[in-house]
């Protein structure tokens, strides 16, 4: 196995993390987790979305209009929470030279792009009939735009590189340098004076909306937390197989099926 | 939230446009990826 000079000797540490660090032993049990998190996703959304249209009552400012938070919030959202994980595997990668960090990284990339797409997207919706623009050069808005192409970055430069190791390793530096990106975006609001609204939800002080509006909400972020999982955990079994498809272990898989 | 008839609820308080607009264009994109998913997913396993 060539390929694989430099990974670490997985085989032989007691550890059972390092152990699953090893693309041919996470495979399968990426692939049994997969039906559990689609499940979890429409456990959620489905009451998440009876909150969302039958429970939460219209907005006396906003009237129907506000719907759009459901999803824009938990977007919003996941296009952050995926570009630091995306970060965290590249990071990690390079510390420690796993090969599986840098295909987490790549597996996880495509569905933050669709997050950041999907928060603009519904934002501008939003913002027609609230602020009268689809679109302004905000903080907020020109940051998460920002994202969005470092997302794009980080896809065309690991696709554009032949060995893959060398497409992780540059790769991980694009995305955590573009981590400076994350609190500027989450900041934005506070530190420019800028026409989007601040955060509704805040760790330190209590929300500023209906309770039912909240839940409504959050049911629909775990929803995202679950599909964004069930979907990295597919791309990233396809990653392994391609990455590793002159291995003995996925020339025996084929060979049983 | 009593909406009163299928057509209010479509309707939207005459925000229908933006709502159903964000939430269908956000369906369509998770179907998409599924379908991008399930066929790299049957490619790679395919593939020698």
């Amino acid at each position: 196995m060539a390929s694989n000079g430099y990974r670490l000797d997985s085989e032989t540490s007691g550890n059972w993390l390092l152990r699953l660090a090893a693309p041919q032993a996470f495979f399968p049990v990426a692939g049994k987790m997969i039906p559990w998190f689609i499940a979890l996703a429409v456990l959620f959304a489905l009451p998440g979305l009876y909150v969302s249209f039958f429970v939460a009552p219209t907005d006396f400012q906003q009237g129907e209009a506000y719907r759009v938070i459901f999803l824009h919030v938990p977007a919003a959202w996941m296009s952050m929470f995926l570009y630091v994980i995306m970060a965290c595997w590249a990071a990690l990668g390079l510390i420690l030279n796993t090969r599986l960090s840098g295909m987490m990284a790549s597996a996880v990339a495509p569905t933050g792009a669709m997050f950041t797409f999907l928060a603009l997207w519904s934002g501008a919706l939003w913002g027609k009939p609230t602020w009268g623009t689809w679109w302004v050069w905000d903080a907020r808005l020109t940051s998460e735009l920002i994202l969005l192409f470092l997302y794009f970055g980080f896809i065309a430069l690991t696709n554009a590189i032949d060995d893959p190791r060398r497409a992780d390793r540059a790769g991980a530096v694009l995305a955590i340098v573009g981590v400076v990106n994350i609190p500027i975006i989450y900041f934005s609001v506070k530190w420019w004076n800028t026409l989007h609204q601040g955060a509704s939800v805040s760790l330190t002080r209590a929300p500023s909306m209906a309770t039912t509006m909240l839940v409504g909400m959050l049911l629909m972020a775990l929803a995202a937390w679950m599909y964004s999982i069930a979907a990295a955990l597919w791309r990233v079994r396809s990653i392994i197989l391609e990455r590793e498809r002159d291995a003995q272990w996925v020339r025996e898989l084929r060979g049983v099926e | 939230m009593n909406w009163g008839g299928f057509g209010n609820f479509v309707h939207m308080g005459g925000y229908g446009f933006y709502v159903w607009g964000s939430y269908l264009v956000a369906a369509v994109c998770i179907a998409g990826e599924l379908i991008l998913l399930a066929r790299r997913a049957r490619l790679a396993e395919r593939r020698q």
